[in-house]
């Protein structure tokens, strides 16, 4: 039996990056604000201090900052035929939890999506025709133009003092920036960060071929930054251990390092963490949320009413809790019909392992976001007619780390352990680079989230059942873009390559990214989104949703700056409307 | 002071200073200034009035009297923090109106006299950690608008045996022999060849702030070296630095804007506040109007420059800053930068840095063995902080990186010693063990 507390006005399910954002955002205005978070609180000094954050057994090897499975996780199987299992150990991507989410041990490659991304559907329709894409997609427009989103990812970008060059200002075309982006209203807050040997020759040798490479934009700083909050950030050391760790030096954007401080002063908030929130209740109507129950270590159950409830877990927990609080309709596979768990989507990764004789790399000098990129082959940059599928990536040369454990990089043919093993590695550390894919990966109608109808959490609730395989038209597109990253690589000279594209069905077990999206849409259509374009409940009004779920299919991008942008966008909808009037919101 | 000059006071109070004054008009001036805000206040203020309780609650910040009388997790001014002396410990007592424990039943003018003169309820003799030898510099004004304000807050029944002082120095008796030796009693006289802003900031800072407190070094009865005043001094393993205008371990190259935005934020070019100054920022200095910080920051200015004599520095060949580099290089510099210049706002400059040059290494030893939090305030709010390295350097280890942060550069202080930095060790971890 939950024991009431006294109400407040917002209740905020995990402390991530959108729970950070809309925290600051409204206790601003006086409103009170309960995060209520499933993870540890999360401090930089306290959690990972330089003095021992680069410590890649703990880190890396055994996951520390990651949900722990005992704690939750989910079951996975490739398709409808199949029995879906629980993931026991973390594969293919690694789930954050604790305060900052996934902020704090991202990559902070932060990236703005196309123009043409958000109109997706629209757009390629336009250009090829319905009959180009497969039958079984289900992509579809976001509801939201890049025009509309761009003075909220210029707020994200300037929170996090990103690190870049502009490829494109006020619709000018910039010299060394990205000349495929869309318009951005100012500069970088910071310029890029210097670039190590390897992305210098990848780069020129893009340039020779006559595509135009720039630098990765970064949230790992080229120099020292402090936000518009006064928050002050210290620049990158290059030290490379940023994806899955904490950044010690203050120099990687987080919720850490950019919002908590101000948050923290801030006597309307409130963080209770190490509480798990186990549904969202809702009033008798079924069309307005009361608050939320959720449980504390030792077990006791609470109800926190609230006016507003904000629904920013990771992903995929966003739609295990609004199915497991019967808030708007389930995906049904076989109809097609239902929103919850509905397009799920991931991202289609791969590199080019590129050995060479010559030359001397010292790929440890990294950063998460370091590197020379190409956008020729990203989105809808260039005539998809000819290869018969649609989508793209940026690919480049990143060099996000080259750490000890599990930076040992070999050609073909050599053993697996001893001594000849052991040579390979030495001869090769520092003379091997590894290109890399980012590519899309569209929606279809038989990638979903459901909630398993066998395993069970520690509460006794179903767990997220996921159901996915690369497609076809991903594969193609996976093998066209890591042959046009090779033919690059070619031209630097490398003494061998080994091409690794996306094959055959998709594996739950080798790490390939975090970017899980989808699952509780937005769009225009209560029919095919659980959210409006506003990233509020089509179902319940007073309830809101954040984050790479609100994707209706990923793009070739890094999807952070997106979200970030997204979770303003719909802020700034709350303060003019929603906060004036509550009730569902009209598209204005 | 007689009331006639009050009468004139209040009809000067909102009229311009003008740069070129009488010696009148001068004299009303500084005094008007050193009475503060409460313009319209009488000779025995009213203790109901919002202005007057208002300007208490200021003064009562600016003396940062919850620093002490507000024990850890304890009610606002109930008394029971703990003070470690040189002598033994001594707890701040209630200062609630609670009659029974705290001051309800203590008349004004025995407020007057305890902050003044260190004379408690009863004739007992105070012991200095309560600063009436700074206080003793204030307006009776100011005291009781501070007494108004206290009348304001939550009564809070908390008996506390202030005197946990071992023998001979529990004799409270003691204290008349020390007064004579070190306190010279009188509310503070301005300085009529100096500036209304220089006079307020000497106000404060020998008065209610009690900045000498900490930063001038004491003799062996606790009593301040006057000769020697704001030139530095350890108290509480702590080195409370020289504020004097001595250019490499004083204040010498700050300008009043950088002493103000310091105070303010906790934060300028130079440095970021952590330790006890960051307790001081935080409950009081960040608090004080940009007028009185000003004030401040031009009478610290104003302060001649001494205990800086430089020593030699340590060569760059001794084994110890051979070593230190390398572990300075490997530990330090991601964050301080090779070349000890720090980052604005989050990581404290070294390089020419007046805090890493001190006559004693106390500070700097204690930093790296047990980490340190910067203060936050709304004007800086992003309380970096560094990381305890104990568990990773040995006691010559910490020796070494300090006496190289102390004569790299071309800075210049003594070499720290692992014998120190062993004691400091011990000191940190009986502060641990304790309740």
């Amino acid at each position: 039996m939950a024991t009431k507390l006294p109400a407040t006005d917002i209740v905020i399910i995990g402390l991530g990056w959108t729970g950070s954002i809309i925290a600051e955002s409204m206790t601003k205005v006086g409103v009170n604000v309960v995060a209520i978070e499933r993870g540890p609180w999360r401090d930089t000094a306290t959690d990972f201090p330089p003095t021992y954050s680069p410590d890649e057994l703990r880190y890396a090897v055994r996951h520390d900052l990651f949900v722990r499975p005992a704690q939750t996780t989910l079951t996975f199987r490739n398709n409808i035929r199949q029995t879906a299992l629980p993931i026991r150990t973390w594969g293919a991507f690694l789930l954050p939890n604790g305060v900052g989410g996934a902020g704090v041990h991202w990559n902070a490659q932060t990236w703005r999506f196309l123009p043409t991304d958000f109109v997706l559907k629209t757009h390629l329709t336009q250009r090829y025709g319905a009959k180009f894409l497969p039958p079984d997609m289900t992509i579809q427009d976001w509801g939201v133009t890049y025009d509309e989103l761009e003075p909220h990812l210029d707020t994200f970008e300037y929170l996090c003092g990103t690190s870049g060059t502009a490829g494109n200002l006020k619709g000018q075309k910039q010299p060394f920036g990205n000349p495929f982006e869309g318009a951005r209203s100012r500069p970088y807050p910071t310029p890029a960060q210097k670039q190590p040997y390897g992305p210098v020759l990848w780069a020129e040798a893009a340039k020779e071929m006559g595509y135009s490479p720039f630098p990765q934009p970064s949230g790992n700083l080229s120099q020292a930054y402090t936000n518009p909050l006064g928050v002050t950030m210290g620049p990158c050391t290059y030290c490379g251990f940023c994806e899955r760790f904490g950044c010690g030096n203050y120099s990687k954007a987080s919720p850490q390092t950019t919002l908590l401080p101000v948050l923290m002063r801030r006597s309307n908030f409130e963080a209770r963490t190490e509480c798990e929130v186990t549904r969202i209740n809702l009033d008798n109507t079924g069309k307005r949320a009361t608050g939320v129950t959720y449980v504390d270590t030792q077990g006791r159950e609470w109800e926190q009413p609230a006016e507003m409830v904000f629904l920013c877990a990771f992903q995929m927990f966003n739609v295990q809790l609004l199915l497991l609080s019967r808030i708007g309709q389930p995906y049904d596979v076989n109809t097609g019909q239902g929103v919850i768990g509905r397009n799920f989507s991931y991202q289609v990764t791969s590199s080019v392992e590129s050995f060479f004789d010559n030359k001397i790399f010292n790929t440890f000098i990294a950063s998460g976001a370091i590197g020379m990129c190409i956008d020729d082959f990203n989105g809808d940059n260039f005539d998809h007619g000819p290869y018969g599928f649609v989508g793209g990536g940026y690919m480049g040369m990143v060099q996000p780390n080259a750490r000890p454990i599990e930076a040992t990089p070999t050609p073909p043919g050599t053993p697996q352990w001893g001594a000849a093993w052991k040579k390979a590695v030495k001869d090769n550390y520092l003379s091997t680079i590894l290109p890399a894919v980012h590519g899309s990966c569209y929606s279809y109608r038989d990638c979903y989230l459901d909630l398993d109808p066998t395993y069970k959490d520690r509460f006794g609730r179903p767990l997220m059942r996921l159901t996915f395989d690369f497609h076809e038209n991903e594969l193609k597109m996976s093998q066209f873009l890591t042959d046009r990253l090779a033919e690059i690589v070619q031209r630097m000279g490398p003494r061998q390559i080994v091409k690794l594209p996306r094959t055959g069905h998709f594996n739950i077990v080798p790490y390939q990214t975090t970017h899980t999206c989808g699952g509780a849409i937005m769009g225009t259509d209560p029919k095919t989104s659980a959210l409006n374009r506003y990233l509020q409940s089509w179902d319940v009004h007073n309830l809101f949703v954040t984050g790479a779920t609100n994707f209706p299919q990923n793009a070739g991008y890094n999807p952070t700056g997106t979200i970030g942008a997204l979770t303003y966008w719909m802020l700034d909808a709350v303060h003019k409307q929603y906060l004036k009037s509550p009730g569902p919101m009209e598209h204005t | 002071m007689p009331s006639t000059n009050h009468l004139m006071l209040r009809s000067a109070h909102n009229a311009p200073l003008e740069a070129r004054t009488t010696p009148m008009q001068f004299l009303l001036a500084c005094a008007l200034l050193v009475l503060g805000t409460a313009g319209a206040r009488a000779q025995n203020p009213d203790k109901q009035s919002f202005e007057v309780i208002e300007h208490g609650r200021y003064m009562a910040i600016a003396g940062d009297c919850a620093a002490c009388h507000t024990a850890k997790s304890g009610q606002p001014f109930a008394g029971g923090g703990a003070l470690q002396t040189p002598f033994g410990t001594l707890l701040a007592p209630n200062i609630t109106p609670d009659v029974e424990t705290g001051i309800g039943g203590v008349t004004e003018d025995e407020f007057l006299d305890a902050v003044r003169n260190g004379i408690g309820h009863g004739g007992i003799h105070l012991y200095p950690a309560m600063p009436y030898t700074y206080y003793t510099k204030m307006t009776r004004e100011d005291v009781i608008a501070i007494r108004a304000y206290l009348d304001t807050v939550q009564p809070v029944r908390n008996e506390v045996h202030a005197n946990q002082l071992p023998f001979p120095f529990n004799q409270r008796e003691t204290m008349l022999g020390w007064n004579e030796l070190y306190f010279t009693p009188g509310e503070f006289k301005p300085e009529p060849s100096k500036s209304a802003e220089w006079n307020r900031g000497a106000y404060i800072v020998e008065g209610v702030e009690h900045c000498g407190l900490c930063h001038t070094p004491k003799n062996v009865m606790g009593g301040d070296e006057n000769s020697r005043a704001m030139q530095g001094s350890v108290l509480q393993n702590w080195y409370a630095p020289n504020m004097t205008g001595e250019r490499r371990a004083g204040i010498g190259d700050w300008t009043v804007e950088d002493i103000t935005l310091y105070l303010k934020t906790g934060r300028n070019r130079y440095d970021i506040a952590s330790g006890p100054m960051a307790d001081a920022v935080y409950h009081s200095t960040s608090h004080l109007t940009d007028a009185d910080l000003r004030a401040i920051a031009v009478y610290l200015k104003d302060l001649p420059p001494g205990g800086g004599v430089a020593p030699q520095p340590v060569s760059a060949q001794d084994p110890a800053m051979q070593e230190g580099q390398a572990i300075y290089n490997n530990q330090c510099a991601a964050c301080h930068t090779v070349a000890g210049e720090g980052i604005v706002g989050l990581f404290p400059r070294l390089n020419g840095a007046p805090v890493v040059q001190q006559a004693q290494a106390t500070s700097l030893i204690r930093v790296v063995l047990e980490g340190s939090r910067a203060v936050a305030t709304d004007g800086a709010p992003t309380g970096p902080a560094m990381p305890s390295f104990a568990w990773r350097l040995s006691d010559a280890e910490v020796a070494a990186v300090v006496t190289y942060i102390r004569n790299a550069w071309g800075n210049a202080a003594q070499p720290a010693s692992a014998s120190e930095v062993g004691n400091m060790r011990q000191v940190l971890h009986r502060q641990a063990q304790a309740p």
